[in-house]
């Protein structure tokens, strides 16, 4: 049964109605319209629906939305701050790290999380945080560039 | 769907162009189009075109190739000065948005950012007949030029008129056209104010050579990246209408089962639902996904399946079933293949096998349909809009015109998005609903009911002089296809031969189709050869070589590479392996790692030479030559599809292994521009060597020849 449940999403609070046990995603995407998180595969297997959650990046779709409500949850709409770009963003924007760019919400999303608990993660450990994201379009080494990129220009102008 | 084959144009692996439309409603059928098919124009094409196009026999007339030369359906030059190029191709990540709009850019002299593209809508756009074939940039890049080489010249004349000057001292640059002679000069958007351009288009303009291009040519970045980064891209599966449901189609438990019983009378008591059943479709919409999904699961079906056949049988079943004798347009013969295998110092005969493998576009199949006084219009991700558009008339018994299929830039397709399966169920369950309706395919549907890449056995018989001259080539491809079929190679003996079987499973186009197939067996193949004549892999494959673009390629790529190189640590591995296919050329260079403990094989390292002519975007094609290198390893590898009794045993990500970050070699992609050479495109060809080349060094890492792909599912560990 749909129940009464407040989200709080990129900074605003989100008065929604709906069963505890719908994952996150449908609600962010259906609800609320923040259509940025993808559906890539439903089973947290694929990563194209991570948003952050109290910072951390999680599966969308593998979070029940009664889960999310107690932590500020950002998605890749929220990174853009007064029309400037997040470091990350900015850095797979440089790099053209994306083709059909399905996959780079998530990719963000994860590489944020990523750059959040380690502002200067090494190559291996670029690959074995993203290792759940798919890209099917093979844009990996860009996306591993992109990373390096934003975790310098973050470390350079504070971003 | 007769009238279809005998005109057929196309590769016949693309299996798909003839399958009927995965659902078949019980309504009268009727043919709309031969009475109205001449008659619509929802775009302005000059009449002959339209006549060539539009009444072929058969609504699915896609043998026609001929391209619409209408000026303004292809260009227009704004009052504003804005220009804006329209294509029926569709965005599917390979970026041809930015390819089209540069060409256009160059052959117009205006500023890159004044040209947007019109892609893919069946309203607005020039027919065409899909995104597929590496076709683009060959066919659309020159017809855009064209187009805009025209459009200057009437500007030009223009402009000439104003002044009273004549039109050659003149010139066009910057958007604007000037005199040189009195300094006069007219904004672009100032001629074409209050003006219709000239509806006839010369075949022959003059176009700007290669070496002259400033525009095209250059690594100029994706030209609406930032709305793919901020997550505002409306892709098909993100789009929502007022009052939108959500569909979910019934699948039945296997391939080819049938419905006996349906019990939908639970779903009465839900509020919202709408519950559709037409012959074997049983469909549902409701206010939300989770509500779709809760409604199909309330439905009790029972089906009647029929026995199948599985992977482990499909090899033997496909030699067993192909036709005893294939049609001569799939055989090739010249000299005499005994006499040449009679006088050869090594001769190796071998059978080579390749798995069903899935595209698995990250973007799932999906569609939005919406009625609207009888008339439908579907957003989807397809790359046939316009077959999509005919077989959606087709289903629903509408004309043509009252069908608009829109194509939002899509997450992928691979190939894997001809049909219009998606957008057939969300059209019927909206037409029931009254009201607009999504349908999202899931990761299982997507891997299930979508097509593959079809299964196929090779088997090859040669033969080699002792100096490593090839003497001998037969070549029998069962079932996967004939792209890439002939071989490179100089051999005055050969025989090749497709042989097709009928579908097991629902089959179709891939990236490159079946050349990625024929290109492992004969490349693996040329490889165990110049082993048995102790031969160096490069030297062997050069002394039977003549073509200069691929021995461009593969010096390209060995130099790169440092070819021939000396194993410095245990399990270490280098192997190549080249191709041509759709005007474009390929070397790849792979390094492996064999942990000789364990058995997995590592791709350490792929150094890949590419030649397609004129590079239009030099940053745009690295992407494409990448992604390709990287997807064809997980064909190479460990990608399969596992199915028995009709149904997928790894529909899903974690059963079905895709290349992940932690599989991603170090990479090199070497792109040769050749500007005295017409483009080609790309977005196929650079996938065909890479599993032959990753094969060759497991052979020289470990003295084990892999013959099936993928080629190391377990490592080198049987299953």
């Amino acid at each position: 049964m749909a129940k009464p449940i407040e989200l709080e999403v990129n900074g605003k609070r989100y008065p929604v109605n709906y069963p505890p046990d719908t994952p996150l995603l449908y609600v962010l995407r259906d609800e609320l319209g923040l259509t940025g998180s993808k559906y890539g595969c439903g089973e947290g297997q694929c990563g194209a629906c991570t948003v952050l959650i109290g910072g951390a990046p999680r599966r969308s779709c593998q979070i029940p939305v009664s889960a999310a409500a107690a932590k500020p949850v950002t998605t890749i709409e929220g990174l853009e701050k007064d029309g400037r770009l997040n470091a990350v963003q900015q850095a797979f924007l440089d790099a053209g790290a994306f083709q059909c760019a399905y996959c780079t919400s998530g990719m963000i999303m994860s590489s944020v999380g990523l750059l959040q608990a380690n502002p200067n993660p090494s190559q291996v450990q670029i690959i074995q945080f993203l290792q759940g994201n798919v890209c099917r379009c093979g844009t990996h080494p860009r996306i591993i560039e992109a990373v390096r990129q934003a975790a310098k220009m973050m470390q350079e102008h504070g971003r | 769907m007769s009238g279809v084959t005998d005109k057929f144009a196309f590769e016949p692996e693309r299996y798909e162009f003839r399958a009927d439309p995965i659902h078949q409603f019980e309504l009268a059928r009727r043919d709309f189009f031969k009475l109205l098919g001449a008659g619509i124009a929802v775009f302005a094409i000059a009449k002959d075109a339209l006549g060539a196009q539009e009444t072929a026999p058969g609504h699915r007339s896609f043998h026609n190739e001929e391209l619409p030369k209408d000026i303004s359906a292809w260009l227009h030059v704004g009052e504003d000065g804005t220009v804006t190029g329209f294509t029926g191709k569709a965005e599917i990540g390979q970026n041809i948005r930015t390819a089209l709009a540069q060409t256009i850019a160059d052959e117009l002299r205006v500023p890159f950012e004044s040209v947007r593209m019109v892609t893919a809508d069946t309203a607005l756009t020039p027919f065409d007949a899909g995104t597929f074939g590496s076709r683009t940039t060959s066919t659309i890049t020159p017809q855009l030029r064209r187009v805009s080489a025209a459009a200057r010249d009437i500007l030009v004349e223009a402009a000439a008129k104003e002044w009273n000057v004549a039109p050659e001292g003149l010139i066009a640059a910057g958007a604007k056209v000037t005199d040189p002679a009195s300094g006069h000069s007219l904004k672009y958007a100032e001629l074409a104010r209050g003006k219709t351009l000239a509806q006839n288009l010369p075949a022959e303009d003059p176009i700007t050579p290669a070496a002259q291009w400033t525009i095209a040519g250059k690594p100029i970045p994706k030209v609406d990246g930032r709305s793919f980064v901020t997550g505002h891209h409306q892709y098909t599966t993100d789009i929502r209408f007022p009052g939108m449901l959500y569909g979910k189609v019934l699948r039945p438990p296997s391939f080819g089962a049938t419905l006996t019983a349906c019990d939908d009378s639970t779903l009465k008591a839900m509020t919202g639902v709408v519950v559709v059943r037409d012959g074997d479709f049983v469909g549902v919409a409701a206010p939300s996904a989770h509500e779709a999904q809760t409604a199909l699961d309330a439905i009790h079906a029972q089906w009647k399946e029929v026995p199948q056949i599985s992977n482990k049988e499909i090899f033997s079943y496909l030699k067993q079933n192909a036709a005893a004798k294939s049609e001569d347009r799939f055989r090739k013969q010249k000299g005499s293949v005994e006499e040449g295998l009679a006088g050869a110092a090594h001769r190796l005969d071998a059978t080579y096998t390749v798995a069903y493998v899935a595209h698995a576009p990250l973007e799932p199949r999906a569609a939005v349909a919406q009625w609207t006084d009888g008339k439908l219009t579907v957003w989807t991700g397809t790359q046939r809009p316009f077959a999509n558009r005919d077989e959606l008339a087709d289903v629903f018994h509408l004309p043509e015109s009252s069908v608009r299929v829109i194509v939002p830039d899509t997450g992928s397709a691979y190939g894997g998005k001809h049909t219009s399966d998606a957008a057939v169920e969300a059209a019927r369950l909206s037409r029931a609903a009254g009201r607009p309706v999504k349908v999202v395919w899931t990761r299982e549907e997507e891997f299930t009911w979508a097509y593959f890449r079809p299964a196929g056995v090779i088997e090859i018989k040669s033969g080699a002089a002792s100096d490593g001259t090839l003497t001998a080539w037969e070549f029998h491809n069962y079932h996967s296809g004939m792209s890439g079929i002939e071989t490179p190679y100089v051999v005055a003996n050969q025989r090749t031969e497709y042989h097709p079987v009928p579908l097991i499973l629902r089959s179709g186009s891939y990236r490159g189709l079946a050349a990625t197939a024929n290109h492992f067996a004969r490349e693996t193949h040329m490889d165990a050869l110049a082993s048995a004549a102790r031969l160096d892999s490069l030297d062997f494959r050069m002394k039977n070589l003549s073509d200069a673009r691929m021995r461009a390629v593969l010096e390209a790529a060995a130099k790169s590479f440092g070819w021939p190189r000396k194993k410095t640590q245990k399990g270490q591995g280098f192997g190549l392996a080249c191709g041509d296919e759709k005007g474009s050329y390929v070397a790849t260079f792979a390094e492996v790692a064999v942990d000789r403990k364990s058995d997995a094989v590592r791709v350490v390292r792929m150094v890949e030479a590419f030649e397609c002519g004129a590079i239009v975007n030099p940053d745009g094609l690295h992407n494409q030559v990448v992604g390709a290198m990287i997807q064809g390893l997980g064909g190479a590898l460990f990608e399969a599809i596992e199915f028995e009794s009709g149904r997928i045993k790894n529909p899903h990500f974690a059963s079905y292994r895709v290349p992940r970050f932690r599989d991603v070699p170090e990479i090199e992609a070497i792109l040769l521009d050749r500007k005295d050479l017409p483009s080609a495109g790309a977005g196929e060809t650079p996938i065909m060597a890479v599993a032959p080349a990753i094969g060759n060094a497991i052979f020289h890492a470990t003295g084990v020849r892999l013959n099936n792909l993928p080629m190391a599912p377990n490592g080198l560990r049987p299953a």
